[in-house]
């Protein structure tokens, strides 16, 4: 049985037809003219046996101008499946997204630099030394492996959280280019049943990671029926170019048949243009170019559209995720990928705010809801994470997952309907003919079949505000709740073939 | 009326207007010439290129400056202004000599090997320009020797080193390391940057400066160009 996540009932669409269908046609022509610039060799030469268009740039890094037609692509498109299914060390997290099926997964990410500490050290009034307050303090450090353990091991418990995006870049002294990969995989892995999903730092790392998921899912064939890993490949940057090593990864990762994330990453103002047609337009040539790309390599790879646009801030230029534009981009996205019938990946609820509090709390929830609401298969709804994507806090992410459950109560489908009407019309009438005309006893049914929406979770006693404080509590519970580890057989395996993951992960070695 | 056109300078570059073509903040000045081609005809009048500069360009900026810190400009205004001087500057370089005014110096700009983040890098350029500065900018993704190389052969006084993931900041420090073996390090001074560049780190490489943005650049550049960072 897959995941649940939310099915939306009748999705918001900002877009009308005629204009998905006009930003389409501008796509086709944009892949012509100009076409896109490649650094990659092998993807000219895939993209030229299928009859793009290529010639070679001069310049200090070989380079080629490729002009991808609108058949290509719409056959790209065709052979795409319209169906992907992301498994799960737990099959009971399997994710099943129908590209035309408004049905919203939510997940984490994204590889943040540092990791948030808090602490409350607690605060005395100078006018009045008696009276003591407890405050919130965040200490930013750089992330760890332990860190990346501690956020898949509370993630797991997470109950809105549908899949695990590796969450924090892990900088250990030990940690190297050549061992990164294979430590944040099985780290992840190793704390987390739910689907996981990352970049690659090195593609010589593919087939050891490759060989870890194989490992776990119980051999070649079973990770094919059962995808517990995938892959997320920035191999557009924008505008319009396919960069060298990205590129190689995708083509790789299309080649082994798992599933993988095409997403663009385009800043309106700086690397697209600042109006909404233009980043539209845009983002959505680079997708598709993508997409083409991995079809050509094999046919039916699985693939999400994976959108990450975003508008650019006026005063440093930096991503703006918090800016409402941001917001109304990726909803369009939702519906280009809807308009093509494929799985979409979107973005939300990363903020520009720095630390947990006021600012955080609203951005985050302003596009999480609106995002949300038209409906995308894969929301990378960033929990728990601040700064654009430089900081995560597990604070922040237990934050979000109580939000999350408030959208997801919100979003469920109204119950209105002949035989509703006619039980409510009958209560109507009975209560108006009582003397205290209160309809209180039929609250207890509906109570106990829970669908009335709880208290504010962190809700503090009295007039203070304590929902940080109990957040902490709810993570520490979190944490103190044992998760499934990868079993001591398996993971003797995993130490003796795979190099490089690092021995103090091996929980069985350690003795705890 | 010579003053005019100082004044006038002074004005678009405010307004950012590079050429004639461009909008400014104003409406309906598109067509009336901008910095570009008020600094030739100033040149064609025989006006002093230390007026030009100081009163004109600089000038220009400064007010651009105050406007940025008042919050009533952003980066696009800010980047739209220092590309004017930029551009006046390129014009104005052949002048310099026996004009009074020094040369502000030349600096060589890249994102390191296999990084592709160029869009901070782009912006410290454009901002140097601005500042006067002659600014070679190699590139993202530059290989070791060819930034080697460019010192090597165009001797600028500093290189500007750009970096925003984890794994590259390292190549900062193999590009240090390579100039040292040149015999190269000790013609050339070198600013780092980048997200994830700090301080520390700068100091930790060998570097000898930092800047965590465009306007910090511009000033530990200034403050390297006066001897008085150490
Ligand atoms: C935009 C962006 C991209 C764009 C780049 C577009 C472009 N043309 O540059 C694209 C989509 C291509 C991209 C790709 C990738 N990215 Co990226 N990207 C970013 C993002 C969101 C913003 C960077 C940016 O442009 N900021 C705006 C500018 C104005 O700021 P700035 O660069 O910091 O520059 C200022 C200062 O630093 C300083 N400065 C900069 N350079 C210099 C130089 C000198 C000399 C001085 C003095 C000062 C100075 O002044 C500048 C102006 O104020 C950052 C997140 C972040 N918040 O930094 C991630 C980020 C850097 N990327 C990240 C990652 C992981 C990647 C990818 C690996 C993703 C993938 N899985 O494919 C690839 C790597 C590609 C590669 N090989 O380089 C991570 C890095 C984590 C890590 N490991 O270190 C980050 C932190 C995001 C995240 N949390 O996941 N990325």
């Amino acid at each position: 049985m897959p995941r649940k996540g939310i099915l939306v009932d009748r999705p918001y669409e900002r877009l009308t037809r005629e204009q998905v269908e006009l930003i389409h046609q501008a796509s086709m022509q944009i892949l012509t003219d100009p076409g896109l610039i490649s650094f990659n060799r092998e993807a000219v030469d895939i993209l030229h046996s299928h009859g793009a268009a290529v010639e070679s740039i001069a310049g200090d890094h070989q380079s080629w101008q490729v002009k991808i037609p609108e058949q290509v692509v719409l056959s790209a498109i065709d052979s795409a499946p319209k169906t992907v299914k992301l498994g799960a060390r737990n099959p009971d997290n399997t994710l099943i997204m129908h590209g035309d099926e408004p049905r919203v997964y939510l997940v984490t990410g994204s590889e943040t630099n540092i990791w948030l500490d808090v602490d409350f050290p607690t605060y005395v009034n100078k006018a009045d030394p008696t009276r003591e307050i407890r405050m919130p303090e965040f200490k930013p450090r750089r992330g760890t492996v332990d860190d990346l353990c501690q956020s898949a091991h509370v993630c797991e418990h997470l109950e809105m959280v549908d899949g695990y995006i590796r969450t924090v870049n892990i900088q250990d002294r030990d940690i190297t280019e050549e061992n990164k990969d294979v430590n944040k995989f099985f780290a992840s892995l190793n704390n987390n049943t739910k689907h996981f999903m990352s970049g690659l730092t090195s593609l010589k790392q593919l087939d050891n990671v490759v060989r870890m998921a194989e490992l776990i899912a119980g051999g070649k064939k079973a990770l094919e029926d059962n995808p517990i890993i995938s892959f997320i490949t920035c191999l557009v940057k924008s505008p319009l170019q396919f960069v060298d090593d990205t590129t190689d990864t995708f083509i790789e990762v299309c080649r082994r048949g798992l599933p993988i994330v095409v997403s663009s990453s385009p800043q309106a103002g700086t690397t697209a243009p600042i109006r909404e047609a233009g980043i539209m337009a845009q983002i959505n040539a680079e997708v598709l170019a993508g997409i083409t790309l991995g079809q050509l390599v094999k046919p039916g790879t699985p693939v999400l559209y994976g959108s990450v646009p975003v508008r650019a801030r006026m005063d440093t230029l930096g991503d703006s995720y918090g800016s409402v534009e941001t917001s109304q981009y990726n909803i369009d996205c939702v519906q280009m990928a809807r308009f093509y019938g494929l799985p979409n990946y979107s973005t939300s609820g990363v903020c520009d705010s720095k630390i947990p509090g006021q600012q955080s709390s609203i951005e985050r929830l302003f596009s999480d809801i609106v995002v949300a609401m038209s409906g995308p298969q894969y929301l990378h709804c960033a929990f728990g994470l601040l700064d654009c994507n430089s900081v995560f806090c597990l604070l922040q992410a237990v934050l979000d997952d109580a939000h999350f459950k408030m959208i997801e109560l919100f979003l469920r489908q109204p119950r209105i309907d002949q035989t509703e009407l006619e039980a409510v019309l009958k209560q109507i009438r009975e209560v108006v003919a009582t003397p205290q005309k209160l309809y209180i006893g039929y609250i207890r049914p509906v109570l106990r079949s829970g669908e009335i929406s709880g208290l504010y979770p962190f809700e503090g006693g009295g007039e203070a505000d304590d929902v940080f404080e109990l957040a902490y509590e709810r993570m520490k519970e979190l944490l103190a709740r044992p998760v499934e580890h990868i079993d001591p057989e398996t993971t003797a395996r995993i130490f003796e073939e795979i190099p490089g993951v690092l021995p103090r992960l091996n929980i069985y070695e350690r003795g705890d | 009326m010579p003053e005019d056109i100082i004044s006038l300078i002074q004005e678009n570059v405010i307004q950012g207007r590079m050429t004639r073509d461009d909008e400014g903040m104003d409406e309906g000045i598109v067509g009336q010439p901008g910095v570009t081609e008020l600094v030739e005809k100033a040149l064609a009048s025989g006006l002093s290129i230390q007026d030009i500069i100081t009163k004109g360009l600089s000038g220009g900026m400064n007010i651009v400056g105050q406007k940025f810190e008042a919050g009533e400009y952003f980066i696009p205004d800010m980047l739209a202004s220092a590309q004017a001087v930029g551009a006046a500057m390129e014009i104005l370089e052949p002048h310099l000599a026996g004009s009074g005014v020094n040369a502000k110096g030349k600096i060589i700009v890249a994102t390191v090997k296999d990084d592709l983040h160029d869009i901070g890098k782009n912006i410290v350029s454009i901002l140097l320009r601005g500042a006067g500065y002659t600014v070679k900018d190699l590139g993202n993704n530059v290989d070791i020797q060819v930034i080697v190389d460019a010192v090597r052969e165009e001797k600028p006084q500093f290189l500007g080193l750009s970096a925003l993931l984890t794994s590259t900041m390292a190549r900062m420090a193999d590009v240090i390391q390579m100039l040292e073996e040149n015999g190269l390090r000790d013609q050339v001074k070198i600013v780092v940057g980048g997200a994830p560049v700090s301080e520390e780190f700068a100091k930790s490489i060998g570097a000898d400066g930092y800047g965590a943005d465009g306007f910090q650049a511009v000033a530990v550049v200034e403050a390297l160009s006066s001897g008085t960072e150490n």
